[in-house]
């Protein structure tokens, strides 16, 4: 396949994403560094389960957490999951400005999300003086979802520079597979916040 | 003048071409020369430890300089000498094998690289700014987390960079044997060293993620103040170990299983035959990796995780000597009614055989748990995991080189050289490492910077350091084969082992293309299929056409490069905040090259037709 | 558990290995010669492991040699292509059970040596003695729970008797190692104890290590547990609880050399029955084994090490006391003068003599 033929929005097949050998290696070795996140995660949240009782008598996790900022949260990162499904389905349809908008959209939502999580730190922060350096179960509260924080700005400034770069030129065999890896990385981020709403948020407010 | 000028340019241009290289086959080059460098470094120290121990009471190096040589020795051969030659010897023949142009991800291959270079010569400025890290290579906090000076810092810091490399790596050759193998390489035509190599890949992707969340959490502690292995403020210091050991035991994997892979070729190879029992093989390849995620916790009998748990973890254990023992008996019956070349690469190979069983056989000894309170960290597992690691993993790098030694050069490493290496390194080897066995029953813990007059332990410390003395003299003896055969040693030419599989089915060095038609895979072992047909070479499965190639790129190295600076920043940011410059310009550096690759278009170029029939005509490919 | 191991080592190889592993290392300090009933539940389960493993590698060594000898390309034979066997499942599925079998031979015994080892039924019971023994950076601390004794470096024991001990760390971590008796066990720092127990079959003085890495000194940590007669025991109890830790020394040279220590070390040392301090307990420090865990117990030695406790443990916390301000203005000798004085005090802290009495210490 020529040069051309990879930059040429005209001349599509249905799964643009998958279409180049580049673009199928891209698929299966995103979704390999996927399975590598999870362990990284999964090592966080152990560390995190081992620490969450080790609070040194004050600002436990009942006391501190407020479930109603977090699930506004999580209902922002749901649906900008949602979306960035809807970019996607837009993708396979070669409606590249139907996808811009929706990516758009995905991006909103998700510095909502960034913007509550900064300010849930903040309140910890200053309200109850809780900090990273304030016991284990603090630091292990701030590692596991300031990782997850990290990863969602990432998301948002990659998606963001492809929609930028591509603005002009529209979907090619050479753009495809970067979209579709950054909506599944952002999918990725979205199962991860599942789980952190549930063994931290609900756990901690519960058990 | 004139010549002068031509020479200097020749050798930046050389330079530009190693810096920016994504072909496969040089990065194999690059891995080698680091590696086989970092082993140099690691072998000194590992010199310097046994002339420390050569007698009881000495004072010939100083005792917390001991224990920074202990901890750089380990984590030199492990880090930076036993996985960069095995991702050299990976490299070099993974995508041969499987009939491929290049890896999956050339790019990717070459930030792989310069991240576990920049990670490793990192590790080692440690020596020249105020001392090396000190707590051992497994690194246990609180020792760690309270060890003054920047020496943990930096092996923070460098395992970290070099770890992140390693994984891109892995994600590479997992992608790499998914997707581009030639037509008719089915997986159960693999050659036993790409197996081994896909396997070894989905170890390092599963077990990294460990390290490197054990290694933010001590870098959060030591650098920002927080609190995971500060009892005083409810922290747990068991969190490091079982970390670390979730990664490190798949580690210890991760470096054999390759060899595993290339000592069967070489078996196979060597004695004329196709390997014996091959599924079983490639299931125990399988069943090993897998079972090596379910025994970390071996490594903590003596840690307090009572009964239970010890038993389980024990048992577990020992069944990973059954997939082991397969693989010995199917390479003895490999040669059993073979025609075995005792060549130096079958001779590594065969003196593998009985030093990896001993090693094997003390393993499920360690396995015992009740026993493993008196084996644990002393001399006997010292000796235990020099057996597997030098018995297995050293004795098979060096078969692995001089096996594949005409794919990476054109030439064939000097037999007589080679054999003349091998001696006195064998004989080494089990003078070392054998009597430790007993020096840690007999009461000699591990670590140990001195040991005392008078409690039966001078004799067997001297034999080993002899021994030491003997394996160094074989290491030097290899070296100047390396120099010999560059220099005096003729071409090979294809195929000089008459050899099974798709690496020796194209001239040895292979052009940047590696094939100039992909072949047609017809069985396994597909070279001997298509000799046995009475052709010596593949069929082509496509028609002579344009070959798409990718570009090189400096990117790479300018990323690695800007974590570099921005580790330093990390380290010393502790004593000077002024430091956090370094951090900001290095991560800028590094997110600012991420960017570049991410907003320019990389297409990559094509090579012709026409090239490739002029390449035809000169011999190319016959 | 024991009559079931006891049948294997009648078995010839057994008992003959068994044999010249038992010629090897130190008395007292090899796990090869066991003296208590972990280390020898340990050797026999060693024992057992070997056996397999040597029955293993003699087959696995005799196909090999014939292999080696036999298959060997013959001159002219360059062009002969054996036989390319696929495999043979019989053959496969023999090397797969058997092994299987073997290790769960092993595996068996493991298992209840290990939940032997961690039993802990007669804790606490009435005249089970538990020992709190605490790892520092270097040296031991050895608590005798409610009975208001304590020392440090060396651990007195019943002999015959269970001794559990309470393990924890101050610092980072060390491990608990006496090899002739029973094995090891990791001290961990935190609020993490672990237990084990020792039981020693005969009277001696067992060397003890530490094996965890834990600084520069990490060799040096060395300790002694003394086993003597129950009665001893008890009489040693008796003479520890009684010490009084102001008794006045008979020579007027450790009269002064009390009131040095007094002035110098007692932040950090004590005498007699007291918590666990900065510095290792000095009770009973006249019939220490060794000095600091590692040095002859001289006059000179002890004076040495006041002097320099560094030179002898690198990394260690005691401070060179005659260093500090207050004895800016002595000269070198004047220091060892007094350094001198505090030793000669040390060493006639006689306060049991309780210990072993057949000399089963050999030096060589």
């Amino acid at each position: 396949m020529s040069h051309d033929d990879v930059l040429n929005p005209k001349q599509l097949p249905h799964d643009p994403e998958k279409a180049t050998l580049e673009g199928k290696n891209k698929f299966l070795g995103f979704w390999f560094f996927l399975g590598g996140e999870t362990v990284l995660f999964a090592s966080l949240f152990g560390t995190y389960l081992a620490l969450n009782g080790s609070t040194q008598g004050e600002n436990t996790p009942e006391h501190l957490f407020g479930l109603e900022l977090v699930f506004i949260m999580t209902m922002l990162l749901l649906t900008s999951s949602l979306t960035s499904v809807y970019a996607m389905y837009h993708m396979k349809n070669h409606d590249f400005s139907k996808m811009q908008m929706w990516l758009g959209i995905t991006v909103l939502l998700g510095f909502a999300f960034l913007g509550f999580e900064i300010y849930e730190f903040y309140h910890y922060i200053h309200e109850y003086g809780f900090t990273f350096r304030s016991s284990a179960f603090g630091s292990a509260f701030y590692t596991l979802v300031g990782f997850h924080g990290g990863h969602v700005l990432f998301g948002l400034l990659w998606i963001t520079s492809l929609m930028i770069r591509n603005q002009k030129r529209g979907l090619n065999l050479y753009n495809a597979p970067k979209f579709y890896i950054a909506s599944l990385y952002w999918h990725f981020i979205d199962v991860v916040w599942v789980f952190i709403f549930t063994v931290v948020y609900l756990m901690g407010k519960v058990g | 003048m004139s010549t002068a000028a031509a020479q200097k340019s020749g050798f930046f241009a050389t330079l530009w071409d190693y810096l920016t290289t994504v072909d496969h086959k040089k990065i194999a080059l690059l891995y080698l020369y680091t590696g086989g460098f970092f082993f140099l470094v690691g072998g000194l120290e590992a010199m310097l430890i046994r002339i420390q121990l050569m007698k009881p009471d000495n004072e010939f190096l100083a005792a917390g300089l001991y224990n920074e040589m202990i901890t750089m020795h380990g984590t030199t051969m492990i880090f930076l000498a036993a996985m960069p030659l095995i991702f050299a010897l990976m490299n070099a023949v993974v995508p041969l094998q499987i009939g491929a142009r290049d890896v999956a991800f050339p790019f990717l291959n070459s930030l792989g690289f310069w991240l576990f270079f920049f990670g490793g010569v990192m590790l080692n400025v440690s020596w020249f700014t105020g001392g090396a890290p000190d707590a051992g290579w497994t690194n246990y906090a609180p020792l760690s987390t309270t060890s003054p000076g920047h020496g943990v810092d930096y092996y923070v810091m460098g395992l970290q960079i070099s770890g992140a490399g390693t994984l891109i790596a892995g994600i590479n050759f997992l992608v790499t044997i998914v997707n581009m193998r030639a037509p008719g390489m089915t997986y159960m035509r693999m050659p036993l060293f790409t197996w081994s190599s896909f396997v070894v890949s989905a170890l390092i992707l599963f077990a990294f993620p460990a390290l490197t969340v054990g290694l933010f959490l001590m870098m959060f502690d030591r650098m920002f103040g927080s609190a995971f292995f500060d009892v005083g403020l409810g922290g747990n210091v068991i969190i490091w170990e079982h970390l670390f050991w979730i990664f490190g035991h798949p580690e210890v994997y991760i470096l054999i299983l390759p060899l595993f892979g290339a000592f069967s070729d070489i078996f196979s190879t060597f004695s004329k035959k196709r390997l014996f029992g091959y599924s079983a093989m490639v299931f125990a390849t399988v069943l090993i990796g897998f079972l090596g995620f379910m025994v970390w916790a071996h490594h903590m009998f003596t840690v307090g995780m009572g009964p239970i748990a010890n038993s389980i973890f024990a048992v577990a254990t020992m069944a990973i000597a059954v997939p082991t023992g397969i693989k010995i008996f199917n390479w003895l019956f490999t040669m059993w009614g073979g025609q075995i070349r005792m060549t130096s690469a079958m001779l590594w190979s065969v003196a593998f055989i009985p030093s990896f069983t001993i090693g094997g056989m003390t393993g499920v000894m360690l396995a015992a748990a009740a026993a493993d309170y008196q084996y644990h960290d002393t001399y006997f597992v010292v000796g235990h995991f020099h057996y597997v690691i030098v018995g297995g993993v050293v004795f098979g790098i060096f078969a692995g080189l001089h096996y594949w030694w005409p794919v990476m050069f054109g030439k064939i490493l000097n037999e007589k050289l080679g054999k003349l290496a091998f001696w006195p390194f064998f004989v080494g080897f089990h003078l070392t490492f054998f009597i430790q066995h007993f020096l840690g029953l007999m009461g000699m813990p591990r670590r140990y910077w001195v040991f005392l007059d008078g409690q039966g332990l001078n004799t067997g410390n001297l034999i080993s350091t002899i021994g030491a003395f003997l394996m160094a003299i074989g290491t030097i003896i290899f070296l100047i084969n390396v120099i010999y055969t560059a220099y005096k040693e003729p071409k090979c030419g294809r195929d000089p082992w008459n050899g099974r599989t798709l690496e020796w089915a194209i001239p040895s060095p292979p052009p940047h293309y590696n094939f100039v038609q992909t072949p047609l895979v017809r069985g396994l072992d597909p070279l001997w299929v298509e000799k046995m047909d009475g052709k010596n070479e593949m069929t082509a499965a496509e028609p002579l056409g344009d070959i798409h190639m990718p570009n090189g790129s400096i990117l790479p190295f300018i990323m690695s490069l800007g974590l570099f600076i921005a580790g330093f920043g990390f380290i010393y940011q502790v004593d000077d905040s002024a430091w956090l410059i370094a951090v900001f310009v290095g991560m800028g550096i590094t997110l600012g090259s991420m960017l570049t690759r991410s907003l320019k278009d990389d297409l990559g170029h094509h090579i012709h037709k026409e090239e490739l029939e002029r390449d035809i005509k000169k011999g190319v490919g016959k | 558990m024991r009559g079931w191991m006891g049948k294997f080592r009648s078995l010839f190889l057994f008992g003959t290995l068994a044999l010249i592993l038992s010629g090897c290392g130190q008395e007292n300090l090899s796990a090869l010669r066991p003296k208590g009933y972990g280390a020898d539940l340990i050797f026999d389960l060693m024992m057992i492991s070997i056996a397999i493993m040597i029955f293993v590698f003699i087959i696995v060594m005799a196909i090999y040699a014939f292999v080696l000898i036999r298959y060997r390309q013959k001159k002219g034979d360059e062009d002969v292509v054996p036989k390319q066997v696929e495999g043979n499942k019989t053959l496969e599925i023999i090397w797969t059970v058997i092994p299987i079998i073997l290790l769960l031979v092993l595996a068996v015994p493991t298992v209840q040596a290990t939940f032997d080892l961690a039993d802990q039924s007669t804790q606490g019971d009435d005249g089970v003695l538990t020992v709190e023994v605490t790892g520092n950076q270097y040296w031991w601390h050895f608590n005798y729970q409610g009975e208001e004794v304590s020392t440090s470096q060396e651990l007195y024991i019943p002999v015959g008797e269970r001794v559990y001990l309470d393990m924890k760390a101050t610092d980072v971590i060390h491990s608990f190692w006496l090899p002739s008796i029973a094995g090891k066990m990791d001290t961990n720092p935190g609020e993490n104890i672990n237990t084990m127990y020792l039981e020693a079959y005969e009277e001696g003085v067992y060397w003890g290590h530490c094996t965890e890495l834990c600084g520069p000194s990490h060799s040096l940590m060395d300790f002694r547990v003394i086993a003597v007669s129950p009665e001893k025991f008890e009489q040693f109890k008796e003479d520890l609880r009684n010490i009084d830790p102001e008794a006045e020394p008979e020579t007027s040279t450790a009269q002064e050399g009390q009131d040095l220590f007094n002035n110098n070390c007692m932040s950090c040392h004590a005498i007699g029955n007291a918590p666990m301090g900065v510095g290792p307990n000095l009770s009973n420090f006249a019939n220490r084994e060794r000095i600091a865990g590692i040095l002859d117990p001289t006059q000179e030695n002890l004076t040495d090490w006041i002097l320099n406790p560094d030179e002898y443990k690198p990394g260690n916390k005691m401070p060179a006391v005659f260093e500090g301000e207050q004895f800016a203005d002595l000269t070198k000798e004047e220091k060892r003068d007094q350094a001198e004085k505090i030793a000669e005090y040390l060493l006639q802290l006689d306060h049991s003599d309780v210990g072993v009495d057949a000399p089963t210490q050999s030096e060589n």
